[in-house]
């Protein structure tokens, strides 16, 4: 699915990422863990483009293509989805005409006739029912005075509709209370499936008791420092972070 | 009122100006150049009774003594109305009685603007009236609304038709020495849409009229004038095209509006005239005098514009609310790109008592261009519990654009209520990139974001025509962000 090689960038001349490697197959679930400032968010930016990082170095291929090469659009239209730990608020626009122009867009870049307008409300219909989403919802401005728990949700119903090969999910669990949690990681769940690969960052491992991932990296520094399977987390919970740096450090 | 799907801005957002094109059709032309003589021409040409052409006179000889006005927050070249042609009309041999005997190339003319004269292939409900340069070409559906009493014609003919509504009513509102233009206007008007509503009539369709430039060196100066009887009701479109042309033309219309007792007009404008090239060069001039009296009790005049081209637009749609429990209503919508101006907002002139209106005005500057807001609210002594609501928000797109607000406020009656609120906001990179994360393309994004930073004003248009408007926003920030 994606194969991240030797990945570093920096913002403002300041190094975030000091060579991530990564590969991740179709339908695994890989969870990014990580002390606060070691460059989490900023992978997930500069997978999707954000214009703010600078790639100093290292590659990416994304299904067979350079995903470094790609406008962020065109990393969007390829298959690739970020769930914003800030979810930005776009007044006036609602998301039915949020969703309609991107998923009219992904199919103009992939050759495909545009979607009619009945057809896509059918569509939109049966992903609301699936992912059991308030139809208010879709008709009020996009993200415009929702709460935190709703943004979040909503960024996973715009994942459900735009099914995507390859999801980020940046620091979703930030800020939701324990129902929202629930909601949000059930919808995630849904949408898991053999082809279908995730890559959860999280603070804290209570976001992976609900979203099982087959992988746990710790990112610390810039790189990962240690991988290993569902467990990792947990003993992260129990021992916090200091231990990993504590063993980094001793390494150098 | 559904939401006009925003798809349809994707089929349009890479055209250009696309109103571009000239019509070629033999043309019967005013000398260049305004003497009386050319009011004589004009008025002769109209085969107009004796009253109009004094009163165009009178127009004239004031607009000679008159100074061009320099208060506006622009500069524009002096224009030299010696080099102006004002009347340009297709020749016609005949007295029209159908459209059979319409020029082929007019009727394709407006087909190409997408406004079919054909009335079995118009949108169902909408009556035009089509204005190519000087004269009226032709006005649709005449006969259905004949039966409810509706008047619906161009001026000329209700100058001859109805003389005594015409008389009565033309400079009522907007008087021949009001402004320099409006003056002017006054002195060479050559046609126009003539409304009349009688009373306690619902207008079964919504009334349009279609302004087209086509001639060079050719100023338009159409005059409008819609009344609406005690208890009636009517709605009414404006579109305007011009070709692309390296000069300025001037374009200086009159709209005058009453409303008597109960009575409700919503007057609409999708304007979207040559705008010039990016660097300034060529393009309409388009200052015009457009205002409404609510003269009778509980009456309502309701302005909706989405201004979208012009070199310069310099205007003040404005309502007079002489009846007591009167309403008027603002909504503008004006964009501006590259070398653009505008220059235009309302004035609400509270008369009566518990009149109430409301302003909401979006403002959106792009390229280098410069927007204004310019609005009165005047509550008169008598004006006793009047109301007023005025919102001005302002959106930068890049970071050569100016935004200007200018809200005079004059209250001379302490039991009124007025209530102001303004923002100014630029589209936000993270907004830009939250788009392009779910694969919406930068011109695509803006659009959107316009799109929905207009809402409440688009949503005031009649459904066929937000559409269309929608379309010219995308069309008109083309190439604004790059």
């Amino acid at each position: 699915m994606i194969s991240i090689k030797n990945l570093q960038a920096s913002i403002e001349g300041k190094a975030i990422l000091n060579g991530i490697n990564l590969d991740i197959k179709p339908g695994e679930v890989h969870a990014i863990m990580g002390p606060n400032g070691a460059g989490k968010s900023t992978l997930s930016s500069v997978l999707a483009g954000r214009a703010d990082y600078e790639v100093t170095g290292g590659e990416v291929d994304f299904l067979g293509k350079d995903l470094l090469e790609l406008s962020p659009e065109d990393r969007a239209r390829e298959g690739l989805f970020l769930a914003f730990q800030y979810p930005v608020e776009i007044p006036g626009v609602s998301s039915t005409n949020f969703l309609k122009t991107a998923i009219n867009e992904k199919r103009k870049y992939l050759g495909q006739e545009p979607m009619e307008a009945t057809d896509f409300l059918k569509f939109m219909r049966s992903k609301m029912e699936e992912m059991e989403m308030d139809k208010s919802l879709t008709s009020r401005s996009l993200n415009e005075g929702f709460s935190g728990g709703e943004k979040k949700r909503n960024e996973v119903f715009q994942m459900a509709m735009l099914e995507p090969k390859f999801c980020i999910m940046d620091e979703t669990d930030s800020g939701l209370d324990i129902d929202a949690l629930r909601l949000v990681s059930a919808g995630v769940n849904k949408l898991r499936n053999s082809e279908r690969s995730f890559l959860v960052i999280t603070h804290y491992q209570r976001l992976l008791d609900y979203i099982v991932p087959d992988f746990v990296h710790v990112l610390y520094k810039g790189r990962i420092v240690k991988s290993g399977d569902a467990s990792l987390a947990k003993e992260l919970e129990v021992k916090g972070y200091d231990w990993i740096k504590q063993e980094v450090e001793a390494a150098v | 009122m559904s939401q006009p799907e925003v798809g349809i801005i994707d089929q349009v957002v890479t055209q250009e100006y696309k109103y571009g094109f000239t019509t070629d059709i033999e043309m019967e032309t005013a000398p260049m150049g305004l003497t009386e003589d050319t009011v004589r021409f004009i008025s002769a040409k109209k085969n107009e009774p004796e009253w109009m052409l004094e009163w165009r006179l009178k127009a004239y000889k004031y607009w000679l003594t008159m100074e061009e006005p320099n208060w506006q927050n622009f500069n524009y070249p002096v224009i030299n109305y010696q080099d102006i042609i004002f009347y340009a009309a297709p020749k016609q041999k005949i007295q029209l009685d159908s459209l059979d005997q319409v020029d082929p190339e007019l009727l394709k003319t407006f087909e190409k603007l997408g406004i079919s004269l054909q009335e079995q292939k118009r949108l169902t409900g909408v009556a035009v009236d089509a204005v190519f340069d000087s004269v009226s070409i032709a006005t649709t559906f005449k006969e259905q609304l004949k039966e409810k009493g509706v008047i619906f014609c161009s001026i000329s003919e209700a100058m001859h038709e109805h003389p005594e509504l015409v008389k009565k009513y033309i400079g009522s509102v907007v008087p021949q020495t009001d402004n320099y233009f409006a003056a002017l206007n006054s002195a060479v008007f050559s046609d126009g849409s003539f409304v009349y509503i009688p009373k306690g009539v619902r207008c079964p369709m919504e009334l349009s009229t279609y302004f087209r430039i086509n001639a060079e060196n050719t100023g338009q100066f159409e005059r409008t004038l819609i009344i609406a009887d005690d208890d009636s009701y009517v709605s009414y479109l404006e579109g305007c095209t011009a070709p692309m042309r390296d000069e300025h033309q001037l374009h200086a219309a009159v709209v005058e509006l009453v409303a008597h007792n109960n009575a409700e007009i919503k007057y609409s404008t999708v304007q979207n005239w040559y705008p010039g090239d990016k660097d300034g060069k060529g393009g309409i001039y388009n200052f015009v005098t457009k205002r409404g009296i609510c003269e009778g009790n509980n009456s309502k005049i309701s302005w909706t514009q989405v201004e979208t081209g012009s070199a310069i637009t310099w205007k003040y749609p404005s309502c007079i609310l002489k009846g007591d429990n009167s309403t008027g209503e603002f909504f503008s919508v004006a964009v501006t790109n590259n070398a653009q101006i505008a220059d235009t907002g309302t004035k609400m002139i509270h008369i009566g008592k518990n009149t109430k209106s409301r302003i909401v005005s979006k403002g959106i500057s792009a390229g280098k261009s410069h927007n204004s807001y310019r609005g009165l609210v005047k509550i008169n002594k008598k004006a006793e519990g009047a109301r007023n609501y005025t919102q001005c928000d302002s959106m930068l797109i890049g970071d050569k654009c100016g935004a200007h607000t200018f809200p005079y406020i004059e209250v001379n009656n302490n039991t009124a209520t007025l209530e102001h609120e303004a923002s100014t906001s630029k589209i936000g990179e993270d907004q830009i990139f939250y788009c392009a994360q779910r694969g919406i393309g930068l011109e695509e994004a803006i659009s959107l974001i316009v799109n929905g930073f207009c809402k409440e004003v688009l949503n005031q248009l009649p459904m066929e025509f937000a559409v269309e408007a929608q379309k010219l926003l995308a069309v008109s920030l083309e190439g604004s962000v790059g």
